[in-house]
């Protein structure tokens, strides 16, 4: 950009000012209130009442409960979206005719047409004692219990997350230059070596991207463990609707937040620094 | 890298495909072709795309498979091998380099494959080799990208070479260069083909470049062999008007056969006049009363002012001088013709410089020997 030609700079002013009001106001000012707020005191009708106290902090490890299944099962929710949606994106990048692609890509995002909330609810039933439970005890297997369980939740993580996994590693095999694997075929490689040496490297920016938009989105879910672990497996949100809307103990929700925030912070610096080390191609992205 | 054996005799057939057909859903773009490549040949894939010459090539490779017929390599069927089972290589059309390793890891990619894998000093020793013979000798461990297009196609060229494959294939290999490089890459492929001694099979739409480096040349159109034979044989003796057009540059009269005399035909136009040409040696008979073409390369012709008269020939076209494009060695002329059309005559250098140089509206007279005129079916 020029540094004298004015016209240039007021039009990157004005392209900027909404971003730059949208990041203040609905980001950075919650943020410094939600940090001040975690100092304070929870007011005696609930809410917050000022001061300058880290007792809120020192009564973290009583939600010890609530980090530790979220930083439990968000990882292995990701890792288990990684490994159902990797065969399907292949599978639609690679393997289906040109005619059919667009049809199934569609199906994948059809889901996504109907409320999370709904659809979560039709897990209930399908995971509840009079779905899959009931159809197990006519071949004789008697009292599964499906609902309710880390398994549900995770049943149901990679159900309402699997297309944010498929797209980016779609996209990423999509543009994978076909001929590459013709390449390693005609120097020897079988295809399970092709698919090793070839194809999974050159689809990992499609991976990182997948993983890190499911693990953030996962890292402050509660919708799926409130239907799906019925009070049994929560997680950090479950913790924040209950301190902010039932007991109205702002200070300590803030804490809570606060603390997620920084642990979030932390976790995908690291992951973004393991990436850019072992990032490769000259046109590889990771977001 | 060790040369191979020259002492083979010249005979032997590397790669063969008999009645071999490919169809692709509804298209067919290999349509029943046998052909036989010997060892140690140069040899062309040559037609403009869509003639099914890089089909032809990837039934080689094993890319596709044949939906009839037979592709043969080193004597043996290899239908139904899959390609990486099969001791060809092919340097690809971009290369194919892969992004995520360096040029030494491509290089010995290959290597890498085999089963046992060879220890890691002794692939490091036949890239270094291979690099060597390619002439990147300490390019090891770059990025590929960061190389120049020329230096891509000379990894892609070392990764196909260091197998040692029976056959290298080569898809369009020149056409990203620009015509100065392509020039020198034509030029170093020959040397090296002399070099490691293997069976080169190139896929090209460049008659130039087929022209230049190749044995023998397979001219290709719609699935089938139109002809296939020396460059000379190509150029010197076209079998159809089709191969003349393709391989190098031709005037073309197109008229009617009224005459057959041993190989000596003599073709009607619609302005009434006549022109006598021989039939090339393997060209189909023509019959009186077929559509034919007299063809006359523009290097063949001989340019004179109108007033001076050619004892040399029997035929003395009169016309007018259009254009004239100075290509330094030669100039080219077009030459609009009294009931012949436009003639486009190449004129060296070394003549010009005796005789005049002609402008735009200048009165000339062309000529031509009579055996350069050669008559050809229009398919």
């Amino acid at each position: 950009m020029g540094a004298g030609s004015k016209p240039n700079q007021w039009l990157t002013v004005a392209l900027l000012t909404p971003t730059s009001i949208w990041f203040l106001f609905l980001l950075i000012l919650p943020l410094i209130v939600i940090l001040v707020f975690s100092f304070g005191e929870r007011a005696a009708v609930g809410g917050y009442a000022g001061g300058f106290t880290f007792e809120q902090y020192g009564n973290l490890p009583s939600r010890l409960k609530a980090f530790q299944n979220t930083m439990l099962i968000a990882p292995l929710g990701t890792l288990l979206s990684l490994i159902v949606a990797y065969p399907l994106a292949y599978y639609l990048a690679l393997r289906v005719s040109r005619r059919f692609k667009l049809l199934l890509l569609v199906l994948v995002i059809v889901p996504f047409w109907t409320s999370l909330l709904v659809r979560t609810y039709a897990w209930i039933f399908i995971l509840g004692g009079r779905g899959i439970p009931t159809l197990l005890e006519f071949i004789g297997i008697e009292g599964v219990r499906l609902i309710n369980t880390p398994g549900a939740v995770l049943v149901g993580i990679v159900y309402g997350y699997l297309p944010l996994m498929v797209f980016p590693i779609f996209v990423s095999l999509e543009k994978l230059d076909k001929s590459l694997l013709e390449a390693s075929s005609d120097l020897g490689g079988s295809p399970f070596k092709t698919f090793m040496q070839i194809t999974l490297p050159l689809s990992m920016p499609g991976i990182a991207t997948g993983c890190m938009l499911v693990f953030i989105l996962l890292m402050g879910e509660f919708l799926i463990p409130a239907f799906l672990g019925g009070g049994k497996v929560f997680f950090i949100g479950n913790a924040l609707v209950d301190l902010f809307l039932q007991s109205r103990n702002w200070p300590f929700g803030a804490a809570v937040s606060v603390t997620l925030v920084v642990i979030m912070l932390i976790t995908v610096s690291l992951y973004m620094r393991m990436m850019m080390r072992s990032k490769t191609g000259r046109d590889e992205s990771l977001m | 890298m060790e040369l191979v054996d020259q002492s083979n005799s010249p005979r032997d057939i590397d790669i063969e495909f008999r009645g071999v057909t490919k169809r692709f859903e509804d298209v067919v773009a290999v349509d029943d072709i046998s052909l036989s490549v010997e060892r140690g040949a140069f040899f062309s894939f040559l037609g403009p795309s869509g003639c099914g010459k890089t089909t032809s090539l990837r039934l080689i490779a094993g890319f596709d498979q044949p939906t009839q017929g037979e592709v043969f390599i080193g004597g043996s069927s290899v239908v139904g091998i899959p390609s990486h089972k099969r001791p060809v290589n092919m340097v690809f059309q971009h290369y194919a380099l892969f992004p995520h390793m360096d040029v030494a890891e491509n290089i010995g990619y290959g290597l890498r494959q085999r089963n046992p894998k060879p220890a890691k000093q002794e692939v490091s020793k036949r890239v270094d080799e291979t690099l060597e013979l390619v002439r990147l000798g300490g390019y090891g461990k770059r990025r590929v990208w960061e190389l120049s297009g020329g230096q891509q196609q000379r990894v892609a060229l070392a990764r196909a070479l260091i197998n040692h494959p029976t056959c290298l294939l080569l898809d369009e290999p020149l056409a990203a260069l620009d015509r100065k490089l392509r020039r020198e890459m034509q030029i170093e492929l020959q040397t090296l083909q002399r070099e490691v001694g293997i069976t080169f099979i190139l896929v090209t739409h460049d008659q130039e470049e087929a022209l230049s480096m190749s044995d023998r040349i397979c001219i290709m159109r719609d699935g089938h062999i139109v002809q296939s034979g020396s460059p000379r044989e190509l150029y010197d003796e076209p079998i159809n008007r089709y191969v003349a057009d393709f391989v190098g540059k031709s005037n073309f009269f197109g008229g009617e056969v009224v005459e057959t005399n041993d190989s000596c035909v003599t073709v009607k136009f619609d302005s009434g006049q006549v022109l006598t040409g021989k039939q090339p040696k393997q060209a189909p008979g023509l019959a009186n009363g077929s559509k034919a073409s007299i063809a006359v390369r523009p290097e063949m012709i001989s340019i004179k002012s109108a007033d001076e008269t050619d004892t040399n020939s029997s035929i003395a076209i009169k016309g007018r001088v259009m254009n004239r494009i100075f290509l330094g060695e030669h100039s080219e002329y077009l030459v609009a013709t009294e009931g012949y059309g436009d003639v486009m005559v190449l004129s060296p250098k070394s003549i010009e410089h005796s005789s005049r140089i002609f402008t735009p509206d200048d009165r000339v007279s062309i000529s031509w020997r009579p055996d350069a005129a050669l008559v050809l079916g229009d398919t």
